[in-house]
């Protein structure tokens, strides 16, 4: 499985989300400068990591969403390909458009960073096949602009679609339904605020993260 | 020319940061504030002639999200 990592100025968890990706695909990901034009030819998956691209200037992820490599992930994604997003990578898939709603200042206004007790909302998604249905796990969060907003009409529609993924199962940031993270309709991009890559090997202490990148190298060895 | 531009949550919206800012007026002592919401205020210094239908453009592609805020553009002079 071919993925790219892609890096913005501020980008801060790039280097583990590669480190996860390569552990679970055997393949090293390319990583992308935001400021390139074009994505590397025959890739699988697209990762949008976290941390706190062009400062948070404007909005979270507002800048990084323009950026020129974000044209090519936005065609990409409307072929289809898979889509990532941890974090800011959310951030910045939501101010592309990609996904549905946006992400505001956490409701306490507190920058929050702990382990987050999540509920997988919905496991039919390339990205949760490794996960049960239901199933309780623990993956750490640390953001400032987690708190999931969207219109009510836009709620109810993904939730009747299934779209959201993962559900904090106690209130962390403030976010409607208390959603941590979504599919868009297609279900070939996914948001979340919780870091997977931080859950991910043994030294972690916790490898509950580790099973979203299974499960998409399980979707790509089935294909 | 200069134009502002006035980005706002819109309406209905939940705003931490205006309720923290209400808050912090009541202790220190300011009584009769109904409410607060914040927002921004972005100066821009333009090629003259620039019409509406551009600025407006770039409100909506950049300088507010439509998702949660409403923008206003205010010409000066």
């Amino acid at each position: 499985m071919r993925s790219a990592v892609l890096v913005f100025p501020g980008s801060n968890c790039d280097r583990d989300l590669a480190v996860a990706l390569e552990r679970a695909t055997g393949r090293r990901p390319e990583m992308v400068w935001h400021r390139d034009t074009a994505l590397p030819a025959g890739l699988d998956l697209i990762a949008v990591p976290g941390g706190f691209s062009y400062g948070d200037y404007l909005r979270s992820g507002a800048m990084a969403a323009r950026s020129p490599i974000m044209q090519a992930v936005v065609e990409e994604a409307g072929k289809g390909r898979p889509v990532l997003g941890i974090c800011n990578g959310f951030q910045v898939l939501t101010e592309a458009g990609l996904l549905p709603g946006a992400l505001m200042r956490n409701a306490n206004l507190t920058f929050v960073c702990k382990d987050a007790d999540l509920t997988v909302a919905n496991n039919r998604t390339l990205f949760t096949s490794a996960y049960a249905e239901g199933e309780a796990i623990r993956i750490p969060v640390a953001h400032h602009d987690g708190n999931y907003q969207a219109d009510a009409e836009t709620l109810a529609r993904i939730e009747g679609e299934g779209q959201v993924v993962f559900r904090y199962a106690c209130t962390v940031n403030g976010s409607a339904n208390d959603i941590a993270g979504l599919v868009n309709d297609r279900g070939n991009v996914l948001g979340m605020m919780p870091h997977p890559e931080r859950a991910a090997e043994p030294a972690h202490g916790n490898e509950d993260g580790r099973r979203l990148f299974d499960s998409l190298v399980g979707a790509f060895a089935a294909a | 020319m200069k134009a502002r531009v006035l980005v706002t949550l819109k309406p209905g919206v939940l705003d931490p940061q205006g309720k923290a800012i209400h808050h912090a007026l009541e202790g220190l002592g300011f009584g009769g504030v109904n409410d607060v919401r914040a927002g921004k205020l972005i100066e821009l210094d333009l090629d003259e002639g620039t019409d509406d239908a551009t600025i407006e453009e770039m409100c909506r592609k950049l300088l507010a999200n439509t998702v949660i805020e409403n923008f206003r553009i205010e010409r000066l002079g």
